[in-house]
């Protein structure tokens, strides 16, 4: 696929004692036609990076282009990108259908077309019932959708989305999710989504890129990010993860063989530019490890908690080398737990399932 | 209802009336009484050395717009106080648009700082504001006169051979004026401003909206409160002027402040300068209504 925008060494800094570094010579490519997630703690530079595309930040250094051309000439109203803003930024003074048409009135397209478009839009965010509401008089769930068909009706070759569903309560969240991923796929735009909620990000992406201190740690599909962390901070800031001290043995491709302090040995996956031998850290997700007797574990130690959570039950064990470990375990109303707090227990995981991390 | 109830329903509209009472007071004698009197005195003769005479007469109201020639009596418009009443309207207007034209980019300057930097420039746009308004308008003379500084420094670079006239002409009328009354507008403008949400703007910019459309289409509908405000506040008191265009007009540029002035002092005509007086009022309520309507025309309706 081609790409759509194309991020290379760009660098923000902003002037103060000492000098705020925004983005640290960050570099992406956004192909056409996908659902990109810019995802990381506030902070990060996700929001300086999605601002610079629409052309309301400029870069200290590095190039922005888009299908080849140079977005950083450009003034923002006339990149061929829309943005849905966190504050949905509804022009109050304008009806619904007013707001729609915003764009379109500035591109000077002719009235009947514009009437067309906006009621295409309303019709796509469900709104039609509102066309000559004020922007005042709807709800923010509606005033959410506003906002999408009027950064939509321009039909923009890029959509920006600057964590536009953080002020929904949860129920509403969960439904525009979906609702988006929908437009996304109907309308065949590129969506930028800005989020800092990794359940955000990985329901709808198609690509995540996690940022942290103004600098793309891992860029990969939600599996990819999920499954095979390159980072401690890309493991642990999305999904709960288990960190093992552990030896490197040996690499072949993408496989390594590891010893844990236990003395047992597992193949792990790990990076082909990652660590070829030494003392490494090995991630595995809670609910791909189980617990079972000592003798067959590949590590052991103590039960602490149990903790029950309906779906699943969590298994909280302090290692013999003092980390600590959760296993998460799905609940069957046929299989009962057999495994007590203090009972001594061990840990196992198949091959493969750990992840050697780069750091 | 028991008349425990209706007791202490009497109390307490006592009370009501009793906490009225000091801005009742205010607007009866600062307000009303005056008003009152101002159009009683319109319909009276004058006295010999200034006051009034209590005798009904129309003569005042008629002297407002009519004159009887000197030499064959006939009737005719009074030209001299009709050309005063445009001149008012037509230096107040162009004192309002100016100062909003003056006054718009300021107030927008202001508002897009830091908020630290706000109240300074703030400041500095009341403290002239605070300065006597004779002391104020004198500087200006200082700076316009034949052989005020304007003149002395463009005659030393030799831009021009005799000095400018500049004071005592509608256009040092309109200078004083502006600079007097630009803190009304400007105000009421950055009051509103400051409350302008900018990513309405970069909205704006977003939907592909050039500079100048998103000041027409985004910014002045959000900020026109201010807008109204301010260029009541200053065109109010524009029309109503009297030291700026006695100092600056020199006595030959009569604003309709100056006119009943002069009939309340040398004319020694009471009734004309209150005819004059509620003229002035009536002026200023027709502008008002027109603007009003005229300004909120343009709003949407809202349901």
């Amino acid at each position: 696929m081609a790409t759509a925008i194309s991020v290379k060494n760009i660098r923000k800094v902003y002037p103060g004692q000492p000098p705020v570094v925004a983005l640290a010579d960050a570099s992406i490519g956004i192909r056409d036609n996908e659902f990109f997630t810019l995802l990381g703690p506030s902070g990060c530079g996700k929001t300086t990076l999605l601002r610079m595309i629409a052309g309301f930040e400029q870069p200290s250094s590095g190039s922005l282009t888009m299908h080849g051309e140079d977005l950083l000439e450009l003034p923002p109203h006339k990149r061929p990108v829309n943005t849905v803003f966190q504050s949905y930024a509804l022009f109050p003074h304008l009806t619904v259908a007013q707001n729609i048409g915003f764009g379109l009135e500035m591109l000077g397209k002719p009235k009947s077309e514009i009437k067309t478009t906006v009621g295409e839009m309303m019709e796509l965010v469900k709104m039609s019932q509102m066309a000559d509401r004020q922007t005042g008089q709807i709800s923010g769930g509606q005033q959410q959708r506003v906002a999408l068909a009027r950064a939509l009706a321009p039909k923009p070759r890029v959509l920006l989305l600057d964590e536009p569903l953080s002020a929904l309560d949860f129920k509403l969240r969960k439904d525009m999710q979906l609702e988006l991923k929908r437009l996304q796929t109907e309308t065949g735009i590129t969506f930028i989504f800005v989020t800092h909620d990794q359940e955000e990000a990985l329901t709808m992406s198609d690509r995540i890129a996690v940022m942290s201190a103004g600098e793309i740690r891992q860029v990969g599909t939600p599996r990819e990010i999920y499954d095979h962390p390159a980072e401690r901070f890309v493991a642990d800031f999305i999904g709960d993860t288990n960190f093992l001290p552990a030896d490197l043995l040996s690499v072949s491709g993408e496989m390594a063989q590891v010893r844990l302090s236990s003395g047992r040995e597992i193949a792990a996956r790990t990076w082909e530019a990652g660590p070829q031998s030494g003392s490494i850290t090995l991630a595995v997700r809670p609910e791909h490890a189980s617990i079972g007797p000592v003798d067959e574990g590949l590590v052991t130690g103590t039960l602490g908690e149990v903790v029950y959570f309906g779906t699943d039950t969590h298994y909280h064990v302090a290692l013999n080398d003092g980390t600590a470990f959760v296993v998460r375990l799905q609940n069957r109303p046929d299989a009962a737990s057999s495994y007590a707090t203090g009972d001594t227990v061990g840990i196992q995981f198949g091959a493969g399932v750990g992840q050697v991390l780069r750091d | 209802m028991s008349d425990l109830a209706s007791a202490a329903d009497a109390r307490a509209s006592r009370r009501r009336w009793l906490l009225l009472a000091p801005a009742l007071a205010i607007l009866v004698f600062a307000a009303a009484g005056p008003l009152l009197i101002t159009l009683v005195y319109s319909f009276l003769t004058p006295g010999d050395y200034g006051g009034v005479e209590y005798q009904f007469s129309w003569q005042a109201w008629f002297n407002v717009f009519a004159e009887r020639d000197i030499f064959d009596d006939t009737l005719g418009w009074s030209d001299a106080h009709l050309s005063i009443f445009w001149r008012s309207v037509k230096l107040s207007l162009l004192t309002t648009l100016l100062c909003l034209f003056f006054g718009f980019p300021t107030a927008y300057f202001i508002a897009t700082r830091p908020k630290k930097q706000r109240d300074l420039w703030m400041l500095l746009i009341i403290i002239p504001f605070w300065t006597n308004l004779l002391i104020r308008t004198f500087a200006i003379v200082e700076l316009i006169r034949a052989e005020g500084t304007v003149n002395t420094l463009l005659l030393w670079l030799g831009v021009i051979d005799t000095p400018i006239q500049m004071l005592y002409t509608e256009f040092s009328i309109l200078l004083g004026m502006v600079y007097v009354y630009i803190p009304l507008m400007v105000l009421p403008l950055y009051a509103s401003m400051e409350r302008l949400d900018f990513s309405l703007v970069e909205a704006g910019y977003d939907l592909y909206a050039t500079r100048f459309q998103v000041l027409r289409r985004v910014i002045l509908p959000l900020v026109k409160p201010g807008v109204i405000a301010g260029s009541i506040l200053v065109f109010v008191p524009s029309l109503g002027a009297y030291v700026t265009p006695r100092v600056m007009g020199g006595g030959n540029q009569l604003m309709i402040g100056n006119l009943i002035e002069l009939q309340f002092g040398q004319g020694r005509n009471w009734p004309l300068g209150a005819a004059l007086s509620i003229t002035l009022l009536a002026i200023v309520m027709i502008a008002l209504l027109a603007y009003v309507r005229a300004a909120g025309t343009e709003e949407p309706h809202r349901a």
